[in-house]
C-alpha cells in the first residue's frame, strides 16, 4: 500500500490565503507608524538632522547604546564591516535609513518624514567593483584601504602542468548585473508593547525568526523571554533588516505598537540586493573536449555593508567554491574576491551567486563545443560527473546522483534535431531561433558543518522539531524552521503522517513564531524540506515505535503484527483495530523531538530554452521551457513542480528583463516596476518538467533540496540560446540581463 | 463617506488623499486585499468596482462613494468559489499575497465575458505580477475555472 508520500495531495495552506484572511505583517493595526529618511546620496558626511517640532524623529544619536550590526567570518582575510542601525556620522549608499520619524497614521508619518531637513555634505563615490579597486580610489570604510573585503585563491598542484598539456584553451568572461529579489510582500514590521509583561512582540517579514530574536534581543540588551517574534513571511528576507531592530527600540521606548510598511521604492532602493558579479572563465581542453582543468577569477560588487548572518563573504565564497559545478574539470585554479562599494548591499536571493558561475560554466562550454565543432550537448556528456560520490577541488562531496540521465531526458524531450530542422528553416525566412542549455548542480539542505566550515560565527545548519501526539489523534509539529510559501506544512505533514500512521489533516505543523517552537534556522539554502522533514521522521518514528508498543499492549498481540496507518493501529490479517486517537488518550499523549544536522545533499538538473530573437526590436521570446531534474525522493509532486515553476520564471527574468541600475554618481534609477521590470504571463512560456528520483542516501527522507534550482540554471540557459540563434551574425552576448539595449549593441555593424 | 462593500454599507471618514486599498484595509477591515506597489503595476490590490477590475491603489476612496465594490472576502460564498476551488486544485498560488489580486482580476473578466479563450486569459492575467507560480498554474486555473463556469 502506498502512503503519503509522493502524492500531489492539495495544500494545507490555500483555504485561508484564498479566502483573504492569510495572516501577512502589514495587516496588523497599530498605535503609531514608522517612517525612515533616507540618504538621498550614495556618500557624503550628515552635518545636520532636523525634524520640525513637535515631530518625534530618532536618529543614531538616540541609538548610541546600540552596537551596529557585525556578522564576522573568521577566515579568507574577512574584513568585518559595521552597519549602525541608523547612519552614524556618515552614509554610504542611496536610500541607507538615517533618521526614522513616527506618526499616528502611515500618511502622517510620510508627512513628517518630508518635513526632516537632512544636509549631507557630498563625497566622491565608488558605485562599481572597478572603481572601488582602483588605486587612489575613496575608502568606503575604515581601515579597508582597498575595499576589498574578502579575497581567496587556491591552485591545486597539478593545475600548471595539466593546464599547460591543453590542446584547446577558451576564455569567456560574463556578466551578471545586479537585481533585486522583489518579493511582492514587501519589508514589514509591528512592534508591541504588552505593559503587563513588558515583553515586546516583532511580528516582521523574516525566515529567520529565531536567529532575528537573538540578534535583536542581543543588541537591545533585551532579556531573551522580552521579546517574541512572529514571522509570517515571503522572499528577500533572510538577512537582519536594520529597520526591525529600530521598531523594537521605539516600541520599548514608547510603550505602544508600532508598525512599518516598506513601500515598493524603499524596497527596490535600500532593501537587499544580489548578484552584481563579474567572473573570467578559462577552459583547458583535451582533443576529445574532455577537461584538463579549469581557471576562474571572480568578483562581486557586494555593496556597502555586510548582510547578518552571513557577511559580504557569501557570493564571491559561493562562486569560489562551487564554480565546477557538476563536470569533472580536473585541476582547478581561482580567485575570488569581493568589493565594498557605495550601493545597496547585496544578500542571499534565490540561488545565491550559483546563477552567475552557472552562466560561466554554460557559455564556456558552448564556446569550447564550438571551438571543437561538437554538440553542446556531446561536450557536456563528456564532462558531467559519473561517479559518485565525487569530491572537488575544492573539497565539496557530491552524492549519489545522475547528471548524464538527467541531461539525456531533457534532450529527448526538446527532440533537438526537429529543433535543428525548424531554425534552419526559420533562418531562411530572416527569423532566428535559438536552442540553449544549461546543467548544473545544487548543493543543498546542509548543516552545521559547511558554515564551519566557511568560518562564520554564527553557524546554522541543524533543525529541531518538537511533536507531540495528542489525545483526539492529531499530532502537533512544532517546527524551527519557517516556511513562507512553499508548502512546508504540506509536505511535513505528509512525512509525519507516513512514519505516525495518522492522515495529513490530522498533523499540525506550527511554525514561525518564537514563543512557540524551539530554536531553528528558518529558510534558506534550499535545506528546509531536507532538514526540517529530516528532524520530522526522526521525532515521528520515535512516537511511532512507543505508538507501536502501546497498541501491540492494547490489542494483545506482537509489536511486529501492527500496522498503523490513517489513524487506526490494526493487527495484520484480522478485523482488530483501535484509533491512534484512543491509544493516546489511555497513554496520557506521546511527546518527543527530533534533531537533524546533516552534511548536504546535491541535486540537480539540466534546463533546456528555446527563444526567437527578433534582430530589429532586439526583443527576445522564450518559446519553451524544458526541465529534466533530481531532487531525490518527491514528497509532493504538485508542490515541486511549483517551486520549480517559479524558479525557472525568477531565472527567466533574471536573463531577459530584471537589472538595478545605479547612475554614475550612485542614484538609483530603478525604483518603480515601471524601471525594474518583472515578467508577467505573457514573457513566462509553459514549462515541461521531468523528473529523475535518485534517492538520497546523504538524507533522512531520501529527498535533496530544489528551492533554488530554477533560478540557478535558466539564465545559462536563456543566454545559450540567444547566443545559438544569432551564431550565424557572429554575434555574442554574455550579460544578464540580455536586454534590447545591449543585444542592439551587439549587433550592430553586423547587419 | 459610505463604501459599500461585498453587500455591506462602511461609513467611515477619510481624508481625501486616502487611497480605496487603504480604505479597505485600514477602514473597513476587509485587508484582503493587498497593497504591492502602489503604483498601479502589480494588481494586487485589484478590486471589482461596478463590474470592472481595478487597482485600488489608484482609486482614492471617496471616488469609490456610491460605487459596488467587491473584495476576495465577498468571493465564498460558504464554500469556496469555482475559481477559489481552481487555484487549490491546480496549486495556484504559493505565498498567497498575488492571489486575491488574481482571483479578483480573473472573475470581472470572466463575467464580463463568459466565453474567454485560453489566449484571452492570458492577456488578461499578464495584467498582474505573482513571483511564487512562474503564472503557470494560475493560467490552468482560471482555464479550468472558465470551462467549469462555461459547462454549469
Amino acid at each position: 500500500m502506498t502512503g503519503w508520500v509522493g502524492r500531489p495531495i492539495t495544500r494545507f495552506e490555500d483555504d485561508a490565503l484564498l479566502r483573504g484572511a492569510g495572516h501577512f505583517t502589514a495587516d496588523l493595526p497599530a498605535e503609531a507608524y514608522l517612517r525612515f529618511v533616507r540618504s538621498p546620496v550614495a556618500a557624503g558626511i550628515i552635518d545636520g538632522c532636523i525634524a520640525p517640532d513637535g515631530v518625534m524623529m530618532i536618529t543614531d544619536t538616540d541609538l548610541a547604546s546600540v552596537p551596529p550590526i557585525k556578522p564576522i567570518i573568521r577566515k579568507f582575510g574577512y574584513v568585518p564591516i559595521a552597519q549602525p542601525v541608523l547612519a552614524r556620522g556618515v552614509v554610504r549608499y542611496t536610500g541607507e535609513p538615517v533618521a526614522a520619524v513616527i506618526g499616528q497614521t502611515e500618511e502622517q508619518a510620510e508627512d513628517f518624514a518630508d518635513l526632516v531637513s537632512l544636509n549631507i555634505t557630498p563625497a566622491p563615490v565608488c558605485v562599481t567593483a572597478e572603481a572601488a579597486m582602483a588605486p587612489g580610489a575613496p575608502v568606503i570604510h575604515p581601515g579597508m584601504a582597498d575595499n576589498i573585503v574578502v579575497q581567496t585563491a587556491l591552485t591545486t598542484p597539478g593545475y600548471e602542468s595539466a593546464n599547460a598539456k591543453a590542446a584547446h584553451r577558451v576564455v569567456t568572461k560574463i556578466r551578471s548585473h545586479r537585481q533585486a529579489a522583489l518579493p511582492m510582500e514587501t519589508r514589514a514590521a509591528h512592534a508591541a508593547f504588552d505593559a503587563a509583561t513588558g515583553r515586546v512582540t516583532l511580528t516582521c517579514t523574516a525566515q529567520m525568526p529565531h536567529l532575528m530574536h537573538r540578534a535583536i534581543t542581543a543588541m537591545l540588551g533585551m532579556a531573551a523571554d522580552e521579546l517574541r517574534v512572529i514571522a509570517p513571511d515571503f522572499g528577500q528576507k533572510m538577512s537582519l533588516a536594520a529597520e526591525y531592530v529600530v521598531l523594537v527600540w521605539a516600541a520599548l521606548r514608547l510603550r505602544t505598537s508600532i508598525a512599518w510598511v516598506e513601500d515598493r521604492r524603499d524596497n527596490l532602493m535600500a532593501s537587499f540586493h544580489a548578484r552584481d558579479i563579474a567572473i573570467e572563465v578559462e577552459g583547458a581542453f583535451d582533443n576529445e573536449g574532455r577537461f584538463l582543468a579549469l581557471r576562474g577569477d571572480i568578483t562581486a560588487n557586494v555593496g556597502a555593508y555586510a548582510p547578518y548572518p552571513n557577511t559580504a563573504a557569501v557570493e564571491p565564497l559561493m562562486s569560489f567554491t562551487e564554480l565546477p559545478g557538476p563536470y569533472d574539470i580536473g585541476e582547478y585554479s581561482c580567485a575570488a574576491r569581493g568589493v565594498i562599494t557605495n550601493t545597496c548591499c547585496s544578500a542571499p536571493y534565490r540561488g545565491v551567486a550559483r546563477p552567475a558561475i552557472t552562466l560561466a560554466m554554460e557559455r564556456l562550454l558552448d564556446m569550447a563545443a564550438m571551438q571543437l565543432g561538437m554538440e553542446p550537448a556531446e561536450i557536456r556528456r563528456r564532462n558531467l560527473i559519473r561517479i559518485f560520490p565525487h569530491t572537488t577541488p575544492t573539497g565539496l562531496v557530491y552524492d549519489n546522483a545522475a547528471y548524464v540521465e538527467t541531461m539525456e531526458m531533457a534532450l529527448l524531450a526538446a527532440d533537438v534535431p526537429g529543433f535543428r530542422a525548424r531554425q534552419h528553416a526559420a533562418r531562411a525566412r530572416g527569423v532566428y531561433l535559438g536552442l540553449g542549455m544549461s546543467s548544473f548542480c545544487e548543493r543543498t539542505g546542509y548543516g552545521s558543518a559547511a558554515f564551519a566550515a566557511r568560518g562564520m560565527d554564527i553557524q546554522p545548519g541543524w533543525e529541531h522539531v518538537d511533536m507531540t501526539l495528542d489525545g483526539d489523534g492529531v499530532v502537533t509539529a512544532r517546527i524551527g524552521a519557517s516556511p513562507h510559501g512553499q508548502g512546508l506544512r504540506t509536505t511535513l505533514a505528509q512525512i509525519i503522517a507516513d512514519a505516525v500512521g495518522v492522515v495529513p489533516a490530522n498533523v499540525r505543523v506550527v511554525h514561525g513564531d518564537t514563543d512557540h517552537t524551539p530554536f531553528g534556522w528558518g529558510t534558506f539554502a534550499s535545506r528546509s524540506l531536507v532538514i526540517s522533514g529530516g528532524a520530522s521522521l526522526i521525532a515521528a518514528r520515535k512516537i511511532r515505535e512507543r505508538l507501536l508498543q502501546q497498541a501491540a499492549s492494547y490489542l494483545e498481540a506482537a509489536d511486529a503484527d501492527i500496522d498503523l496507518r490513517d489513524g487506526y493501529a490494526s493487527v495484520t490479517g484480522t478485523d482488530r483495530r483501535v484509533s491512534i486517537a484512543v491509544l493516546a488518550q489511555v497513554h496520557g499523549g506521546f511527546a518527543d523531538d527530533g534533531f537533524y544536522d546533516p552534511l548536504g545533499t546535491f541535486s540537480n538538473a539540466t534546463h533546456i530554452a528555446m527563444v526567437a530573437v527578433d534582430i530589429e526590436t532586439c526583443m527576445v521570446r522564450v518559446e519553451r521551457f524544458i526541465v529534466a531534474e533530481d531532487a531525490g525522493r518527491l514528497i509532493n509532486p504538485m508542490i515541486v513542480d511549483g517551486q520549480i515553476h517559479g524558479g525557472v520564471a525568477q531565472g527567466i527574468a533574471n536573463a531577459l528583463l530584471e537589472e538595478v541600475i545605479y547612475d554614475e554618481t550612485g542614484n538609483i534609477l530603478t525604483i518603480s516596476l515601471a524601471d525594474f521590470l518583472a515578467p508577467t504571463a505573457h514573457e513566462i512560456p509553459a514549462m515541461t518538467i521531468l523528473h529523475r528520483e535518485t534517492i538520497a542516501d546523504a538524507t533522512m527522507t531520501g529527498a535533496k533540496g530544489l528551492g533554488e534550482g530554477g533560478t540557478i540554471g535558466a539564465p545559462a540557459a536563456v543566454l545559450n540560446a540567444i547566443n545559438d540563434a544569432l551564431a550565424p551574425l557572429k554575434v555574442t552576448i554574455n550579460e544578464m540581463p540580455a536586454t534590447p539595449a545591449r543585444l542592439h549593441a551587439a549587433l550592430r555593424g553586423t547587419k | 463617506m459610505k463604501l459599500h462593500v461585498n453587500g455591506r454599507d462602511y461609513d467611515i471618514a477619510v481624508e481625501a488623499r486616502r487611497t480605496l486599498a487603504d480604505a479597505l484595509r485600514k477602514d473597513c477591515g476587509l485587508t484582503g486585499t493587498h497593497i504591492g506597489c502602489e503604483h498601479g503595476v502589480c494588481g494586487a490590490c485589484t478590486v471589482i468596482m461596478d463590474g470592472a477590475a481595478v487597482r485600488a491603489c489608484l482609486i482614492f476612496a471617496v471616488q469609490a462613494e456610491g460605487a459596488v465594490i467587491r473584495t476576495v472576502e465577498g468571493l465564498a460564498a460558504g464554500g469556496l468559489h469555482v475559481i477559489q476551488q481552481e487555484f487549490v486544485a491546480h496549486h495556484g498560488l504559493q505565498c498567497g499575497f498575488c492571489t486575491p489580486g488574481f482571483l479578483m482580476l480573473a472573475v470581472a473578466a470572466r463575467e464580463a465575458e463568459p466565453d474567454l479563450t485560453d489566449a484571452e486569459i492570458l492577456d488578461v492575467l499578464s495584467a498582474n505580477l505573482c513571483r511564487c507560480t512562474g503564472y503557470q498554474n494560475i493560467v490552468k486555473a482560471v482555464s479550468a475555472s472558465a470551462r467549469r463556469m462555461r459547462e454549469t
